[in-house]
């Protein structure tokens, strides 16, 4: 085992466990908070395996805005905020459907690879990525910005029916 | 990829921690304790606490459009640092791609804009 298949393994359980805690906590606004362990140690896989753009762009992106959305949405709706009981629901299916999804790709991943070496690809640098995403991946990039319009568009129609054109 | 350049970053993070918890176990033994109202007040940026808000602390919806407003842009801002770097092996090409992203998050501004979203009151 080399540092890096290390690392991976001990950021993958530190994933694993703050993702379990995500669901098992009882206070909402701390399951947030978990959240952003959660992908802070995904985020230092990506870095692991070479996304360094990626990794950052999950720091800023996941655990500086999409977690702060999440906390609103909670602050928003709930008053006060403590332990809840009403967050539980029934547990089997979501757990079958989870786990069958998360062990039905790794058993894939295993047949695929078997213990077959891979070499890391070339390190996913901001540069490389620029390239890639503004040559071969146009029409994505492009069509990302439909989504955001169309975020922003339902966001304020959503939140603010009170408002209209002037 | 050498992760040799993070090395750095990884002893700061040590540092801090280890300071942050140096401080935390060391406080209860060498503080001195004189305790008052103010100390057990809940600290709001250092004025004076307020009540709970009308609606039993509730935020107004106003923050979830300003915190999507902050993610969209935020996402384009992202797009905009691979699209730097390499701005010059991507020509013309490149510019009219980026040009033609902003136009299409402007009109979400501008749409936002006009329907009133950005007044606070």
């Amino acid at each position: 085992m080399t540092t890096a298949d290390l690392l991976l393994v001990a950021l993958g359980a530190v994933a694993v466990g703050a993702g379990v805690l995500v669901v098992s906590t009882r206070h909402i606004v701390r399951a947030g908070l978990w959240l952003v362990v959660n992908l802070l140690a995904v985020a230092g896989c990506y870095l692991v395996l070479a996304a360094e753009l990626v990794a950052w762009v999950q720091v800023l992106l996941y655990v500086g805005a999409v977690v702060v959305l999440l906390l609103f949405a909670v602050m928003l709706t709930r008053a006060p905020i403590g332990a809840s009981d009403d967050l539980d629901r029934p547990r089997w299916p979501g757990a079958l459907i989870g786990g069958g999804a998360g062990l039905g790709l790794a058993a894939l991943f295993v047949s695929g690879y078997r213990w077959s070496r891979v070499d890391l690809p070339s390190p996913g640098t901001a540069t490389a990525l620029g390239e890639q995403i503004f040559t071969a991946w146009v029409l994505p990039f492009e069509v990302v910005g439909v989504l955001l319009l169309a975020a922003l568009i339902g966001a304020i129609v959503v939140s603010r029916p009170d408002i209209g054109s002037r | 990829m050498s992760l040799s350049p993070y090395i750095p970053i990884v002893g700061l993070f040590a540092l801090g921690a280890g300071f942050a918890l140096f401080s935390v176990a060391i406080a209860p033994f060498v503080g001195p304790r004189r305790y008052n109202r103010a100390k057990l007040d809940a600290y709001e940026c250092g004025i004076e606490p307020t009540p709970q808000p009308i609606g039993g602390g509730r935020f107004p919806v106003k923050f979830y459009l300003t915190a999507m407003l902050f993610i969209v842009f935020d996402i384009e801002i992202i797009f905009l640092y691979p699209w730097a770097v390499s701005f010059e092996a991507l020509g013309v090409f490149g510019f009219v791609e980026m040009v033609l992203f902003i136009i299409t998050v402007f009109v979400a501004y501008a749409y936002v804009w006009r329907r009133g979203g950005l007044d606070w009151d």
